[in-house]
């Protein structure tokens, strides 16, 4: 199913800081988007996806946000911004993240999604109607198929 | 060349003549700082990569400070992780409980950063060393590992809006107004991705600790980096702090900039953000009467000698309003004994206020004064998202020390002027 939010959603809201004295996923997945949506945990399923407004991730710097998202199952976040050290966050651990304003404009909470990280494409088959998302450069795609920064790193130091 | 300060400090570390916005390069770092809540992660992640050793054991600097000193047994092994972690690594600047302070009024006062540097931490507001004239910025946990094992870290070169101070800010007024009358024009993220640049002949009216509190709340405009010109009273700031020579980078004349916006400082008010977002600002005289529960004055944002100091001449021979806590944190050591001597802790204990160790404690909502289901606090923090300091349905309004030491009087939003 998707999740949907509004602009400017924080990562205290993400994530509270009274949960951040473990960096457990499985921990932390228990109080993720708690204080914007406490129903959230209980309803997510492996697969879900959230679709939210600009600036999505805005404020700290905690990676116990993306952590907990993709902890959650949650499979993409489609936002018509994030906040950029949430961006970087989301790429180092290989949560997929994609920017389109129309797909966060016409998706509904109801609507069936397709989502391809290759070409950036974003079909929703209840609507019948297909979203193009700004492609990643080739260095990110290279850290993604890396399974994020650190296989990347370690994949580099080792040559 | 057409480079902004920022494109030049980071053209240096990536070895090229040019940058330009957009371009992705990789830059050598000068310094990589972390915490008690990321470092954590970032050694986990450290560990994966392969490496036995930091590149550079002078370049690292961990900080405890959010839940230190260590509020319950969960951080207290978080505290004990990155203590373990910095023995091991000989990390030559891990601050203990005792020397420690908030790590972003700490670093600047033991002259870690200068200027023209290249700073990455595990903290959204790494941005504060932008006040040096260097470039700084927060990354995560996984970015901070990388940094640690390689010297170097990836980055999107920024565009940059240029903002032009012009004239001298009044009495009362600070960089804590300064920055949220931006915050509030552009709004959360009226810069996102972007550089803030301040230059202009109004710089040299601001004290560098109200520079740190500018380029320190870039990050609630969404921006990587916020960065001063520099000038005598940089050169000054750095001088007994630091031996190391520095590269002082200014814009090129033809620079090119998205947007230039030029801010009278003379004619700023005091400010405050309204719950919940930091763009949501109001002068303090536009404000209806709101009954306050709790004033916090510190933070990496306000916790410098001079913001003590304002609040101390504000509260000097009066009372905190009966009801209201009033909690003090000031930055560093060095800054709290600095406070004692110049009487300036004396003064705020006779008002009625307590005196904290530094910590991050409450502006996370992680300890040391949260606040209950529908309280309001008056705080010179930098967030005031929901549930950011407590309860999803507490309050916070950010302001100066100014605001907050004369609200603490009144026991309402208050502008220091009208006392």
């Amino acid at each position: 199913m998707i999740f949907k939010y509004g602009d400017n959603v924080d990562t205290d809201v993400i994530i509270p800081a009274r949960y951040l004295a473990t960096s457990e996923p499985n921990e932390l997945k228990k109080y993720c988007m708690l204080d914007i949506d406490e129903e959230f945990n209980q309803k997510v399923q492996v697969g879900d996806i959230i679709v939210a407004g600009k600036n999505f991730g805005c404020g700290s710097s905690r990676e116990h946000a993306p952590i907990a998202i993709k902890a959650s199952g949650i499979k993409c976040v489609i936002a018509k911004s994030f906040a950029r050290i949430f961006y970087r966050n989301a790429i180092n651990i290989g949560l997929a993240i994609l920017e389109c304003e129309e797909a966060s404009d016409r998706i509904d909470v109801d609507d069936e999604i397709i989502v391809d990280f290759h070409t950036g494409e974003i079909k929703n088959l209840t609507k019948d109607e297909t979203y193009k998302a700004g492609a990643f450069p080739e260095f990110m795609q290279k850290i993604m198929a890396a399974d994020g920064l650190v296989g990347y790193v370690r994949q580099n130091t080792q040559k | 060349m057409k480079m902004t300060m920022t494109q030049k400090i980071l053209a240096a570390h990536a070895g090229l003549d040019y940058v330009e916005a957009g371009q992705l390069i990789e830059a050598n770092l000068d310094l990589v700082l972390g915490n008690d809540i990321t470092t954590p992660v970032a050694i986990k992640e450290f560990d994966k990569i392969g490496v036995t050793e930091v590149f550079d054991k002078s370049k690292v600097v961990i900080v405890p400070d959010h839940f230190a000193p260590a509020k319950d047994i969960q951080a207290a092994t978080q505290c004990k992780c990155v203590r373990e972690f910095a023995e091991n690594k000989e990390i030559e600047n891990y601050f203990e409980v005792g020397e420690m302070g908030i790590e972003h009024a700490l670093i600047p006062e033991k002259g870690l950063v200068v200027p023209g540097d290249v700073v990455i931490g595990a903290d959204s507001h790494t941005c504060t060393y932008g006040a040096l004239g260097a470039f700084s910025t927060g990354i995560g946990s996984t970015d901070m590992a990388a940094g640690m094992a390689t010297g170097k870290s990836w980055f999107k070169v920024p565009s940059a809006i240029k903002f032009i101070l012009i004239n001298k800010p009044t009495k009362y007024v600070s960089g804590k107004d300064i920055i949220l009358h931006i915050i509030g024009l552009i709004g959360v993220d009226g810069a996102l991705y972007k550089s803030m640049e301040f230059v202009g002949d109004g710089v040299k009216n601001l004290s560098m600790d109200s520079r740190l509190t500018m380029a320190n709340m870039a990050i609630e405009a969404g921006a990587k980096n916020g960065i001063f010109e520099v000038d005598e009273i940089t050169k000054e700031y750095l001088k007994g702090r630091t031996n190391r020579e520095y590269t002082i980078y200014t814009a090129d004349l033809d620079a090119i900039y998205d947007e230039e916006i030029t801010i009278d400082l003379s004619k700023i008010k005091p400010t405050v953000s309204c719950p919940h977002s930091p763009d949501n600002t109001k002068l303090v005289d536009e404000l209806p009467k709101i009954k306050i529960d709790q004033v916090v004055i510190g933070s990496c944002t306000n916790g410098r000698l001079e913001d003590l100091r304002m609040a101390a001449d504000i509260l000097r021979g009066k009372k905190v309003a009966k009801g209201i806590r009033a909690i003090v944190f000031p930055g560093t050591q060095q800054i709290y004994l600095d406070a004692v001597e110049e009487g300036i802790v004396t003064d705020l204990v006779k008002a009625g206020c307590v005196m904290s160790t530094p910590t991050c404690g409450p502006c996370l909502g992680g300890h040391m004064g949260i606040l209950a289901k529908g309280e309001k606090a008056v705080t010179t923090t930098n967030r005031n998202f929901v549930g950011r300091m407590g309860h999803i349905e507490s309050e916070v309004y950010l302001a100066s020390p100014a605001v907050a030491a004369a609200s603490a009087i009144t026991g309402y939003i208050t502008n220091p002027e009208n006392l």
